[in-house]
């Protein structure tokens, strides 16, 4: 079995590349539903931001201006779910369908009329892209066997975004669980009573939450185009908003189980790849559908609470309407 | 999802603030269509002629409207007892799925008369057994609705790609689709219906599912307000406790309700597959699940209302085609960013006018007092 490891190396590094946006997104999941706002359009912040650091990076010609779009892009979007949803205490779920509509519609009907290209933005070049870097001693140790090529294959090699995302991952256990803006965050979605008695803003603390959460999709949908890929396509999000909704549940709405999720989810998506056409003996040929279908069976069979109870946050998806 | 208030009249409450929230929407559209760089007074005048200028734009209109009005109330008769059932499209997907059943295996031996009441029952069977699962889900194990509806949206979409790749597709074809059924299986088309009375119509793919989507309506209307079924239902999406005080078995419900929604988000797979495609294909649902969300806020849960919010939708997806076509700037997706507007604003922002709308009334009711 000789080609194992390299098999496995590049099956591992696929995963990596395909969570690092649902990682993005659940880390957002998380901030906006501990504060008790349900967030349906993280699949749409991932569109949006996608599409607009792909015109931002087409437009000027830098990366960097494209994430800073991207980041303005989901902040934006997360306000109007804010405003509908805090403010006005709509539902937040309509509120969040709405966006995704309007932002799968808006973005081929602007690309349209900026590029004049049907649902496409144009192919960018390699340096208004975010590229994949070489960590620091790659040359010195990738001929040591076994660690080496772990280190040069699967650790290095990645864009910049890749490891933002890791970085994401410790920015939001630290924030939620070693701050005091995170101790409240985490009461505003339990018993937002309590937290307003103590004088602090219900909706102040939740339309903070969910703008970290319109910065981090931002971040996700740069990487969806202008990382992983060289231009916007249409739907490019392709439902990884609502996979990594489903991980965020997954992980039980905490930061790290989260990201193991995102890994699982996206080691399905790397293998429903690989497996193509791939007869297995004794099993004969897995159905690629079915192993895609895997990330929301899974879901489903944790929220039935036969393996493991996913416990929401007690606030989530309920308006706070203050007392008179 | 609904609200009583004193302060305003309910003529008021049903028109006025729906209206307001939808020229709030479609000002917004406006003003999209305006930065892309066209005219919204001339977009909108093509897209009302493509929609009613003709009588192919007529029936393409309808033809949209019926299946807005099918996921429509499928997601308005959740909304009654308190449920948001997102999965409308998957359980179209999948009651499409059962027509076909029904019908490839058929076809061949049972005239239409028979065909269609089976092919009725196979949509509703599909679409409320995708429900079943979420529907239990909720009443029994307390997860949550929308995420598991979600979630099976995507697992009908995988199912369906394998069933298509690996099940009904014709030997040595490399699309994705079944083989057409015998015509005697079709829904007869209007434009056939008028022809053998001889008045002639051009030709769209509205057919005979618009009169049943009417009867349907008519049925959900009597069921919600005119049954023990629709009261208990009601009882329990106003207060789910008080409910159970009363003796509603609340579990039961859910489960019902569900179980009729997702059989009425199924029936749009009998126009789709038995009225327009007369054949198993890929993504024939094509959002009309979602349209179904807008239709039923629009339409304030009211089969009345959802028949109008439908036609209204309907002529904006036929009117959007026409629009695409002669205003090559704008893409037909403008539609989508139209009717994501609409849900925004009238349903996550319903009320937002309200407190507007109430000062205006108690400033009215001052003068006419004074008046008199």
């Amino acid at each position: 079995m000789e080609f194992a490891l390299n098999d496995i190396l590049s099956i591992l590094a696929a995963t990596i590349r395909l969570s690092t946006p649902l990682i993005f997104a659940a880390m957002a999941g998380i901030f906006s539903e501990r504060s008790g706002v349900v967030d349906i359009s993280l699949e749409g912040k991932l569109l949006a931001g996608a599409f607009a650091a792909a015109s931002m990076a087409a437009y000027t010609g830098s990366a960097w201006l494209g994430l800073g779009a991207a980041i303005i892009t989901g902040m934006i979007l997360s306000l109007i779910h804010g405003f509908a949803s805090i403010t006005h205490k709509g539902d937040q779920v309509v509120s969040g369908v709405a966006i995704n509509i309007i932002v799968s519609g808006l973005t081929v009907v602007l690309g349209m009329a900026w590029f004049h290209r049907s649902g496409q933005t144009p192919t960018l070049t390699s340096d208004s892209r975010f590229m994949p870097i070489q960590l620091p001693g790659v040359d010195a140790i990738s001929n040591i066997p076994f660690i080496g090529e772990i280190y040069s294959k699967l650790i290095s090699g990645h864009n910049l975004l890749v490891y933002i995302a890791f970085a994401s991952v410790a920015f939001t256990y630290w924030v939620l669980f070693k701050t005091r803006f995170g101790l409240r965050l985490r009461a505003v979605g339990e018993n937002p009573k309590a937290v307003d008695t103590a004088g602090i803003s219900v909706s102040f603390l939740r339309y903070r939450a969910i703008l970290i959460g319109g910065i981090l999709t931002g971040i996700g949908g740069t990487y969806i185009s202008i990382a992983q890929n060289a231009s916007f396509i249409k739907d490019m999000s392709a439902g990884q908003g609502y996979i990594a909704l489903a991980a965020m549940i997954f992980g039980k709405w905490k930061p790290v189980p989260a990201m193991f999720s995102c890994f699982l989810f996206g080691f399905l998506e790397a293998l429903s790849m690989r497996m193509q056409g791939v007869v297995i003996p004794y099993i004969g040929e897995v159905p690629v559908q079915f192993i895609q279908a895997a990330p929301y069976i899974l879901t489903v069979v944790l929220l039935a609470g036969f393996v493991g109870r996913a416990i929401a946050p007690k606030a989530d998806g309920i308006p706070y309407v203050k007392e008179r | 999802m609904s609200k009583t208030s004193s302060t305003i009249p309910k003529w008021a409450d049903v028109l006025l603030i729906p209206i307001i929230n939808l020229f709030m929407a479609l000002a917004v559209s406006a003003m999209i269509i305006y930065l892309v760089g066209e005219n919204p007074i001339e977009a909108l005048k093509l897209m009302i002629e493509g929609a009613f200028g003709s009588s192919e734009g007529v029936g393409y209109t309808l033809y949209y409207a019926t299946n807005f009005i099918f996921t429509g109330l499928a997601v308005a008769m959740a909304f009654h007892a308190m449920l948001f059932n997102i999965g409308g499209e998957g359980q179209a997907y999948i009651g499409g799925l059962g027509v076909a059943v029904i019908l490839l295996a058929l076809d061949q031996y049972l005239p239409f008369w028979i065909l269609l009441p089976l092919a009725l029952i196979g949509a509703m069977l599909f679409g409320a057994a995708w429900a079943a699962v979420p529907a239990y889900l909720q009443a029994y194990r307390g997860s949550h609705i929308v995420i598991t509806t979600i979630m099976f949206n995507f697992i009908a979409a995988n199912l369906m790609v394998y069933l298509l790749v690996n099940v009904f597709i014709l030997p040595g074809s490399m699309t994705p689709e079944s083989r057409v059924f015998e015509e005697i299986a079709w829904m007869p088309s209007i434009q056939s219906i008028f022809a053998t009375l001889g008045i002639e119509i051009s030709d769209s793919p509205l057919n005979l599912s618009f009169i049943i989507a009417l009867i349907v309506s008519l049925i959900v209307w009597i069921y919600i307000w005119h049954t023990r079924w629709g009261y208990e239902m009601r009882s329990v999406g106003f207060s789910e406790k008080a409910a159970t005080y009363a003796g509603i078995n609340t579990k039961r419900v859910i489960m019902i309700t569900m179980l009729i929604s997702g059989a009425l988000a199924g029936l749009a797979g009998v126009n789709e597959i038995m009225g327009v495609q007369h054949k198993l294909m890929l993504d024939f649902v094509a959002g009309y699940g979602f349209t179904g969300i807008a239709v039923a806020l629009m339409g304030r849960n009211h089969p009345v209302g959802i028949i109008m919010a439908s036609i209204l939708f309907g002529a904006l997806f036929q009117g959007g085609a026409e629009l695409s076509f002669d205003m090559p700037t704008i893409s037909k997706e403008m539609v989508f960013v139209i009717q994501g507007l609409i849900i925004l604003f009238s349903g996550a922002l319903a009320y937002m006018s309200r407190p507007w709308v109430e000062k205006i009334f108690i400033i009215f009711s001052k003068n006419t007092k004074k008046g008199a």
